[in-house]
């Protein structure tokens, strides 16, 4: 069995790696390459721990195979924050304690920070649709939606 | 396990016809699954998503066709194919997350070939037909006749679907999607039920289709819902028909989803419910 | 220890506040290392090869093809285990089955290899061969005499003859005299109430990384609640001696007493131990579910009278709940926390602890009461509401107090309950109009708060900053909360502070962060470290100033003479002190090791909104509001999270989550899809209502808040959604075909 070379770009960085024809995309960033931002749950779709974009498009990365990777734009929570300059998700979640174990956390801040791309004024149940596929079981969610909300709001004042 | 990612339909059938259960790879979304808990151990599997048109939505004949590889979030950024088929879009919306929607398709949903597929009943009702291409060229084939049951399909051996095709959605016309989830969001159709609808300038119903999802082993196209709402106003009376036909077509099981009872009940309310919104569209009133 | 002086109230400078907590960057940009994110140089994938029966006898295990794999360095069975300590004799059992498997999960067999696919294969090579045995999954069932038979001879004396051997232990709680109370009620209620199992639901599953010498030294990195726990268990089970067992905490993603117990950690310990190299092993969420902790199922009688004018006369209680496969459900924390809300005169609960062909229980989130609250809560709201009485008055005049003797034995020092009950009365949420089909609920909840084994070391470096080293993993900001009590005691700014979580090796005995105890028991042992710190750092000024220590005190952070009568010195600050330390005595810290008593009970009382669709049985949940006593609220956001999680938890409980068994005795919904847990479309915002009554066994009134918040809410929806369909709702979950169900038989 050979692996699959695959050459990509992950956070801006042009990347290579090696992997098993079956090896998700979850297990080349986590295994392969180290990022371990990018968390498993469930291994299956339905918990949004492993969310990344793959250009620019919101996916689970544990439901892609890391040999689609070819040639496509990846982005997980280690490219969110500009060296040492939080992105105002990161920081308004600190901030507003929208965390508490945090093993959701990077996967709910790419999924907040894609929808804020797309809709940078979203209502509240748009917000909560949008994250419906990001599980929290700590929070209840209330301080998750208002740190997105008002992320939301600070961007649109700054912009 | 080998990976491929052809480049053209061509190629993609001589590798698929030449090796024994080989996987077509689209959006991906339920074929990982089966990866991941050892349900199918594929020798080979081809990603379809770099063969040309594949990601495309044309127009043609009046009608869409949309490429095999076309996620569901594509299709609700789709201004035309929203305006036709609202229902159509909204089905495959439903299908899990926001994640899964940047992968998931209506032609992998047709081929998963689960009853609970949120997007099938609402193609058949739609009319919709699949474009199948294999080693004996290509065919078409109503979406209706695609499952042949759980995880069955009437594909043979080297064929995949290409692509769906949507027909025309005609004057004063509109469809409509609904099911039942216990959440309100990354569940399995417990129940579903498409409508679509055209009516005649008096806003009678001139046409109808009604179909059912995980209410049977497969997709239920219920002509009796149709019978009962031709030629006739969308009443109280008009509806009622329609819920008791749904009720009596569907043939459910128990499971932990949902009971025989409830889902006999529930494919009715949602048919009054999906017909109503069908309505509306078909009227203008509401997009 | 006891609550500082009460009689002036005191001013908090940092306990209060909001501040960021410490480890907030790591967590928000993926660098915090959770269980499954270390790893070791040539380190192995261990896996684990699960039982497909509910109960076999397990004949005869064959790993030699497995064995002679190329890639597989070692495969362990029950075998490599010898005899154990019979404290952890259940919990090896469950980590590793030996004459029998008991539930669909059960560990048989495990491999360590190269990689994940070669482990996998390897799975595939052991050869078991199983005699399968009759099964039972209900509790009921498995309390009838003819039921299969788990164990034989663990019954306790307690269990009348004649009950199936599943039926382990009976316990009994109350007092007073019930028929003679409900002679005097105008009503009685008597009803049967139903709860599955859920599970804690821990977004992050059990990951441990594991190396063992020939030296006998081991390193465990686990993602748990308790290390220390780990480490003395994992001991015992290997036969080896704590000291050489170091055990450190990852980053915990969730636990809600799912992780105070082991699972992976013997078996990958004696996989590293055979092997020579360090074995990883990370669960599935299969796994998680199939063979990790749920709590109980529960089947519950009650009855209860009142009068008209709302008096409740006598309270009763049967509540039979299985625990799974091995003796120790939670029955007597929901006996115990049935009834104790209300002061009433003739109260009693009775018990049961059953075995079932399940995974074995662990602790979930106030382990025990929320299926007792939703019982005897349902209970009072249908006698307040059959007299046309308003259900938050009558929980006001039947509430406990301070001085009211418990349903389960001690009196009530301060308590909140009644604070909680006036504050939703005065709630504009209870008097907000309800549509059609909308319906709402209110319910109070009960928890003990615990305190147990702790240690603090905190130390002043040389520059004058503070570091503290605690024993409990931090699951939910705990940090910041023990960073903010130490900058309270020294008198400086939070961000002088850091706390980290100290390994094993490093503190003496930690009691898991269980029981809601980590703010209350790890606050107060830092309060005394950083009061004994203080103690020091006065008696090198005294030194410094030649005066006598007594004539020293402590403020903002600088020792000062205590009055005109000690001297007249500038206030010398804690950076002054430290800089000179190695002069006067040398390195400056304080300790605290303690086991704490005093938790002070906790009680909350929540009120919900639900509309619930006629046609479908469906309920939204509209509005949510959470009352709840904190003693004193450290850390204001984390408190309001602690509520708003506990809550959720419940609403998941109440409508959709729960373990699904098929008649063959296998777990249908080993996953997030058909696990049903609250999505974020499925909720409205949760308000919080913070009370501070201070607890009198903490300096600055703190008590636990965990765990009480998940007490209500499931009695509460079941009231609310009782009243919007008409009906009344006694199992749950109230799934849309339960209720759609409910509403055509009731109609």
């Amino acid at each position: 069995m050979s692996r699959i070379h695959v050459t990509t770009t992950i956070n801006g960085d042009a990347t290579e790696f090696l992997c098993d024809a079956e090896a998700t995309l979850l297990d080349v960033l986590r295994d392969e390459l180290g990022l371990t931002g990018t968390k498993e749950g469930c291994g299956t779709g339905d918990c949004g721990a492993c969310s990344v974009t793959v250009d620019g498009r919101l996916v689970c990365s544990c439901l892609m195979l890391g040999a689609e990777a070819e040639g496509r734009e990846i982005t997980t929570i280690e490219g969110m924050a500009d060296g040492e300059r939080l992105h105002p998700l990161q920081k308004k979640f600190i901030e507003m304690a929208a965390l508490q174990c945090g093993i959701c956390t990077p996967g709910i801040l790419v999924a907040a920070k894609s929808l804020l791309e797309r809709n940078p004024d979203p209502s509240e149940e748009e917000v909560r649709y949008w994250l419906a596929g990001n599980l929290c079981r700590c929070t209840g969610y209330d301080k998750i939606i208002r740190a997105v909300m008002e992320t939301a709001a600070d961007m649109r004042r700054a912009s | 396990m080998r990976f491929e990612a052809p480049r053209d339909v061509e190629e993609a059938v001589k590798v698929l016809a030449g090796q024994q259960g080989a996987h077509v790879l689209a959006g991906g979304t339920d074929l990982l699954v089966k990866l991941r808990s050892e349900m199918i151990e594929p020798e080979l599997v081809i990603d379809i998503k770099r063969i040309a048109g594949m990601r495309d939505i044309t127009a043609e004949e009046g009608g869409w066709r949309i490429g095999a590889a076309v996620c569901g979030a594509e299709l609700g950024e789709h201004e035309g194919l929203r305006a036709d088929w609202p229902g159509v879009v909204e089905a495959a919306g439903l299908i899990g997350s926001t994640q899964v929607q940047g992968r998931a398709t209506l032609a992998g949903n047709l081929c998963n070939a689960s009853p609970a597929a949120d997007s099938v009943p609402a193609m058949v009702a739609a009319g919709a037909v699949a474009r199948i291409v294999g080693p004996q060229g290509t065919r078409d084939l109503p979406v209706l006749d695609v499952p042949q049951g759980p995880g069955r399909t009437a594909l043979e051996r080297g064929e995949f679907i290409a692509s769906i095709w949507l027909p025309p959605r005609g004057e004063r016309a509109g469809d409509a999607y609904l099911r039942f989830i216990p959440r309100t969001e990354m569940d399995i159709a417990v129940v579903g039920c498409a409508v679509s609808l055209s009516l005649d300038e008096a806003g009678r119903v001139s046409g109808a289709r009604v179909a059912l999802g995980a209410v049977g082993p497969k997709v239920i196209l219920v002509e009796a819902a149709a019978e009962a709402l031709k030629h006739r106003a969308l009443d109280a009376g008009a509806l009622d028909d329609l819920a008791a036909a749904c009720s009596k077509a569907a043939t459910p099981i128990d499971d932990k989803r949902g009971t025989v009872a409830f889902r006999k009940h529930v494919a009715g309310v949602l048919a009054r419910r999906a017909a109503g919104i069908a309505e509306a569209r078909a009227k203008g009133e509401t997009a | 220890m006891a609550l500082d002086d009460t009689k002036k109230t005191r001013i908090f400078k940092v306990v209060g506040t909001r501040p960021d907590r410490p480890d907030g960057i790591d967590k928000v940009t993926g660098r915090a290392r959770f269980g499954a994110d270390m790893v070791a140089p040539g380190m192995l994938t261990g896996r684990i090869l699960r039982s497909p029966h509910a109960h076999a006898r397990i004949v005869k295990i064959d790993t030699s093809r497995a064995e002679a794999l190329p890639g597989v360095k070692a495969v362990v069975t029950r075998a490599d285990f010898g005899d154990v300590p019979d404290h952890v004799a259940d919990i090896l059992d469950n980590c590793m089955a030996g004459q029998k498997a008991l539930y669909d999960g059960h560990a048989i067999a495990a491999v360590a290899a190269v990689s994940p696919a070669v482990a996998r294969k390897a799975l595939k090579l052991i050869e078991v061969e199983y005699e399968v045995l009759p099964h039972v999954t209900d509790v009921d069932e498995a309390m009838k005499p003819g039921a299969p038979v788990l164990h034989e001879g663990r019954q306790q004396e307690t269990v009348p003859p004649g009950m199936s051997q599943n039926v382990i232990a009976r316990s009994e709680f109350g007092h007073g005299d019930i028929e003679a109370g409900l002679v005097q009620a105008d009503r009685v209620v008597e009803r049967t109430y139903r709860t599955a199992a859920t599970h804690q639901g821990y977004i992050e599953p059990h990951a441990c990384l594991a190396t063992m010498g020939a030296d006998g030294q081991g390193d465990l990195w686990v993602c748990t609640q308790g290390h220390y726990m780990v480490r003395n268990t994992c001991a015992a089970i290997l036969g080896i001696e704590q000291g050489q067992l170091r055990v450190t905490a990852s980053e915990i993603g969730g636990g809600f007493g799912g992780k105070t117990t082991v699972f992976l950690e013997p078996v990958a310990l004696m996989l590293a131990k055979k092997s020579g190299r360090p074995v990883k092993m990370v669960m599935s969420r299969a796994e998680v579910l199939r063979a990790t902790g749920p709590t109980a199922s529960t089947s519950i009688d009650v009855r209860i009278g009142m009068t008209k004018a709302g008096r409740i006369t006598a309270g009763f209680a049967e509540l039979r709940y299985q625990g799974g496969a091995y003796p120790g459900s939670p029955v007597d924390m929901g006996a115990m926390s049935a009834f104790a809300p209300y002061d009433l005169e003739n109260v009693k609960t009775i018990g049961w602890d059953v075995v079932t062909n399940r995974p074995k229980a662990a602790a979930y989130r106030a382990p025990g009461a929320p299926m007792a609250a939703f019982a005897v809560e349902s209970a009072i709201d249908e006698l307040a509401r059959g007299f046309g009485l308003d259900p938050l008055e009558v929980r006001l005049m039947n509430g406990a107090d301070e001085g009211t003797k418990s349903s389960y034995g001690p009196t009530y020092p301060a308590i909140g309950l009644k604070a909680t009950l006036e504050a939703a009365k005065a709630h504009p949420h209870w008097t907000a109009p309800l549509g059609e089909n909308q319906g709402r609920g209110v319910a109070c909840g009960f928890w003990f708060n615990f305190g147990g084994d702790t240690c603090v070391s905190l130390n002043i470096t040389p520059d004058g900053t503070v570091t503290v080293s605690e024993g409990n993993p931090d699951i939910g900001g705990s940090r910041a909360s023990m960073t903010m009590m130490a900058a309270e005691e020294l008198g400086i700014p939070y961000d002088q502070v850091r706390t980290i979580i100290a390994d094993t090796g490093a503190l003496g005995q930690n009691e898991v962060t269980d029981g809601s105890r980590v703010t209350f028991a790890v606050g107060l042992a830092t309060i005394e470290a950083a009061r004994a710190a203080k103690r020091e750092m006065c008696r090198r000024a005294a030194m410094v100033w030649g005066i006598d220590e007594e004539a020293v005190e402590w403020e903002d952070g600088a020792a000062r003479p205590a009055g005109p009568n000690a001297g007249r010195f500038p206030p010398m600050t804690i950076k002054e002190i430290a800089a000179i330390a190695s002069n006067t005595g040398g390195p400056i810290a304080g300790h605290h090791e303690v086991t704490a008593e005093g938790a002070g009970v906790s009680f909350a009382t929540h009120m919900v909104d639900v509309a619930v669709d006629p046609e479908t049985g469906a309920t939204k949940i509209l509005r949510y509001t959470v009352f709840q006593d904190a003693g004193k609220a450290v850390h204001p956001s984390y408190v309001e999270g602690q509520f708003q999680g506990g809550a959720v938890q419940g609403i998941g409980w109440a409508l959709n989550e729960e373990y699904i068994y098929g008649e063959d005795g296998i777990l249908q919904n080993p996953g997030f899809l058909d696990y049903r847990i609250p999505v974020a479309s499925d909720l409205p915002m949760i308000d919080t209502v913070i009370l501070e009554i201070p607890n009198p066994g903490h300096p600055y009134g703190v008590r636990g808040v965990g765990e009480t918040s998940i007490v209500p809410p499931l009695a509460a929806i079941a009231n609310a959604v009782s009243a919007a369909a008409g009906v009344r709702m006694t199992q749950l979950p109230m799934s849309p075909p339960r209720v759609l169900a409910a509403i055509q038989a009731g109609g």
